[in-house]
């Protein structure tokens, strides 16, 4: 099926998600879409799978007829289907349901036509699924699987892929390539979403890059991994000043760490922080570094290996056995879980002060919060609560939150959403605070600028594989691009499952 | 104007008047007057200095549950629990009581350790719905109502089984208490002041609690993220758990209260659904302790005003049921409302 969507718009308050997006695929091509988070790219694949709406204005032709997809069953009526990435299904219910589930028609469904059409999709692709096996039981590999043949059984002739390739085996992904080879040469047109360069590279006959929600670029075989990398991130910029670091005692030490959850496995990180010292952590969203920011915090318990903070063994102790010693996180969702809505900015400060007595002080709350809200340029005032300011100046109020002494900082994407100025302000308040308290910084960014401005050594994320940390004077945007798509690591044995 | 505390109170009138109404069309669908149901309503709650003693009778344990609401549901709790802990309070209370009959102890501070004994009982039964839910990982809901069922065969058991009268049990339940162990009354009327003062103060801590101390802003802050006061560093399943005993404990009295200054001895309707009741009462003021007295007030009086139904009019006395319930439902549907009208503006 020809797929052919016109002048795409979809914005979510002032931001833009997508930006007037044009783009044909041919039938029986596989169409690589690749983009940093936030790049727009699963908007429009959701836009066209009718999850969200686009705004008005733009056009969605398939096969030369212009369509409207409201819902997600609009679009398999009319022969679109998305396979997400986490697979939508019910893991309580058996395989056989899982598969009849979205099919309208009648009542009582006909158990053994539809168990006679599953096995013989299943064996076509050479997928080993029992019908009666229950959902919870597969892999992530295997219910990708069930949900390609249920979307093929539905009627799709469009397939959108959405980072398949994300937690499931080296075997299942060679048979996933082959699967979608299979049905691109049978006429279907397939949408392979990702971030990992060379699956794209791999499996598509082209290639387009989102960039901020406009479509930057397209290419065709053979692909040029380092151009595809400078459209996603944009240019090359120039990195200001670097100041030399005066790094102090050790303030982390990890000793073969090892971490788990249920899609990830990352295996023996070691590493030696000392105070005064910024460690970035790039990768794609998901890699693994949230894993390792949390496990730094206490907040994940490590599988293996000893956590060490200034020569105390912390391992597998609580958040605020950690927080005792001097341990602060700020996590990315400063609504959700940084800060509390409801509560105001005097509030949140008399909080964290862990106030003795029993009443509350109004007036040293009042002078406190005046205090803090002069001293971190916050817009706002005592009273306000929390989600009536800005992005910026709920950072800004986060980092008027940490402890004194401090010892280590951990910060997940400090400085996502803000304008350049407040970029400025809240890391030299950071590197303040670090030289004040001999503090050390981890922090995650998916901005590598700002990982390579800010940070004296990184570590790259991919799919669960840790790269040592690296020194980030001598590290370009190019080389620190083409790590977090996968490609210059050193080979190893068995990639992970 | 509409997010303003005016408009609040605006779309709180139209939704008590629409609440009016809708209970007006139900008693024309059964043939009944409504305005004749109104006025029997009022003058039997208000009517006169007697019926007013009625409903305060039934506003001291309203207000004493709605007061422990209060603080399970800034922690962001749903105690559903808390008919239990009320009807533990009262087993609490009664249990006192019995080891005292044949003693010549004061009775006043016989009463005083019995309903001490219904409040630190009343708690204990709230800390098993708060440690499911922390330990466990039941939720409080589903947890609080299976002690509910486990409280009322408890309460039954010992009607019926080492409690029952003497010679027959029967569900008026235990024998009754001697005089002295009632909490002495107003001359004529059924009501104890002492009740009414414990009940009084009772909210007022509560108000105090969360308005005034660091610990109630702890509650408070669990209750609205439970996430961020973590990483703010607050003990969280432990102010979880604080806020049951809090509430049980207030509950409890309540049970205390039903032994020990209104039946004189334990019945198997103990708790009446008040623990129910204060859950729609502590709904409609929107978790605002300074509004629990009125709204309650107005819960008992409705209470007591349709008991005159039935013999007046014929109607049933469920009626007031109806009318709370549909209140509730009518308040928190114009305020869903309002919270549309204020997104999109």
């Amino acid at each position: 099926m020809n797929v052919d969507l016109r002048n795409i718009h979809k914005h979510f308050g002032k931001t833009y998600a997508n930006k007037g997006i044009n783009l044909s695929i041919q039938s029986g091509t596989i169409q690589g879409i690749l983009g940093e988070n936030g790049a727009g790219k699963s908007t429009l694949m959701k836009v066209l799978s009718g999850f969200i709406q686009a705004d008005p204005g733009g056009e969605i032709i398939l096969d030369g007829k212009s369509v409207v997809i409201n819902s997600p069953a609009d679009a398999i009526h009319v022969g679109v289907g998305m396979l997400h990435q986490d697979p939508l299904d019910f893991p309580p219910m058996r395989v056989l349901d899982n598969f009849m589930l979205g099919r309208s028609g009648g009542l009582f469904p006909n158990r053994t036509t539809v168990r006679q059409d599953f096995l013989k999709l299943a064996e076509q692709f050479d997928f080993s699924l029992d019908p009666d096996n229950y959902v919870d039981a597969l892999t992530v590999g295997e219910r990708q699987q069930l949900e390609i043949i249920r979307l093929l059984w539905m009627g799709a002739r469009v397939l959108i892929l959405d980072e398949p390739t994300t937690g499931i085996s080296a075997s299942q992904k060679n048979k996933l390539f082959a699967t979608l080879k299979t049905l691109a040469g049978q006429g279907m047109t397939i949408i392979f979403v990702s971030h990992k360069l060379e699956d794209v590279e791999f499996l598509c006959n082209q290639v387009v890059v989102l960039r901020a929600g406009e479509l930057v670029g397209e290419m065709h075989p053979p692909f040029d991994a380092v151009k595809l990398v400078e459209m996603m991130f944009g240019k090359v910029v120039t990195l200001g000043e670097r100041q030399p670091i005066q790094t102090g005692d050790t303030v982390l030490e990890l000793k073969g760490v090892s971490l788990e959850d249920v899609r990830l496995k990352i295996k023996n990180i070691s590493l030696n922080l000392r105070a005064g010292e910024v460690i970035g952590l790039a990768g794609l969203e998901g890699s693994g570094q949230d894993l390792f920011i949390r496990a730094c915090a206490g907040l994940v318990r490590p599988v293996g290996g000893r956590v060490i903070l200034k020569g105390k063994d912390l391992t597998g102790k609580s958040y605020h056995a950690f927080k005792h010693e001097g341990v602060n996180f700020l996590p990315a969702a400063r609504l959700e879980e940084g800060l509390v809505p409801g509560l105001s900015l005097t509030d949140h400060f008399v909080l964290a002060e862990e106030p003795k007595g029993v009443f509350i002080d109004k007036a040293y709350g009042q002078k406190l919060a005046e205090e803090r809200i002069k001293s971190f340029n916050i817009r706002g005032n005592p009273t306000s609560t929390v989600e009536s300011l800005s992005g910026g100046n709920q950072q800004r109020a986060e980092l008027a939150l940490l402890q004194s002494p401090l010892s280590l900082i951990l910060l997940e994407h400090p400085t996502r959403g803000l304008d350049i100025e407040s970029v400025i302000y809240i890391w030299s308040k950071l590197k303040d605070r670090c030289k004040q308290d001999g503090a050390a910084i981890i922090f995650i960014s998916s901005d590598l600028d700002e990982v390579l401005q800010y940070s004296d050594r990184l570590m790259v994320f991919f799919s669960g594989d840790v790269s040592e940390p690296i020194d980030a004077t001598t590290t370009s945007i190019e080389q620190l691009g083409q790590l977090i798509g996968g490609k210059g690591w050193p080979q190893k044995g068995e990639p992970h499952a | 104007m509409l997010k303003s505390r005016l408009g609040g109170f605006v779309f709180q009138l139209i939704a008590f008047l629409l609440a009016l109404g809708f209970v007006s069309l139900i008693l024309l669908a059964v043939g009944a007057s409504p305005f004749d149901a109104y006025k029997n309503m009022i003058t039997g709650s208000v009517g006169s200095g007697r019926k007013f003693a009625e409903v305060l009778v039934s506003f001291v344990p309203l207000l004493l549950v709605t007061a422990g609401l209060l603080v399970t549901f800034s922690a962001g709790l749903w105690n559903i629990g808390v008919e239990g802990q009320i009807v533990l309070g009262a087993i609490g209370t009664t249990w006192v009581l019995r080891q005292f009959v044949e003693s010549s102890v004061s009775p006043w501070l016989v009463i005083s350790l019995a309903i001490l004994g219904g409040m630190i009982v009343g708690a204990i039964w709230a800390s098993f719905a708060g440690m499911l839910k922390t330990f466990g990982g039941v939720n409080e809901i589903f947890g609080g109502l299976g002690l509910n069922f486990v409280a009322t065969a408890l309460t039954l058991y010992l009607i019926f089984g080492p409690w029952k009268r003497d010679g027959v049990a029967s569900m008026s339940g235990t024998e009754p208490f001697p005089e002295a162990f009632a909490l002495p009354q107003l001359e004529g009327f059924r009501i104890s002041p002492w009740a009414l003062v414990i009940a009084l103060v009772a909210v007022m801590i509560v108000y105090f609690i969360l308005n005034g101390t660091y610990f109630g802003l702890k509650i408070i802050a669990v209750g609205k993220n439970i996430r961020a006061a973590y990483l703010l560093g607050i003990p969280t399943w432990q102010y979880s758990l604080y806020s049951f005993l809090i509430c049980g404990a207030l509950a409890g009295v309540a049970g205390a209260l039903q032994v020990t200054a209104v039946y004189y001895r334990l019945i198997p309707a103990i708790s009446s659904g008040y623990g129910y009741l204060g859950l729609m009462v502590a709904m409609l003021i929107n978790y605002q302790a300074i509004w629990a007295v009125p709204v309650a007030l107005f819960f008992a009086a409705l209470n007591i005003g349709s008991i005159q139904l039935p013999i007046v009019m014929k109607l049933d006395s469920s009626l007031s049921g109806v009318l709370q319930g549909i209140l509730v439902l009518f308040v928190l549907l114009t305020e869903g409302v309002r919270q549309k009208i204020v997104k999109k503006g």
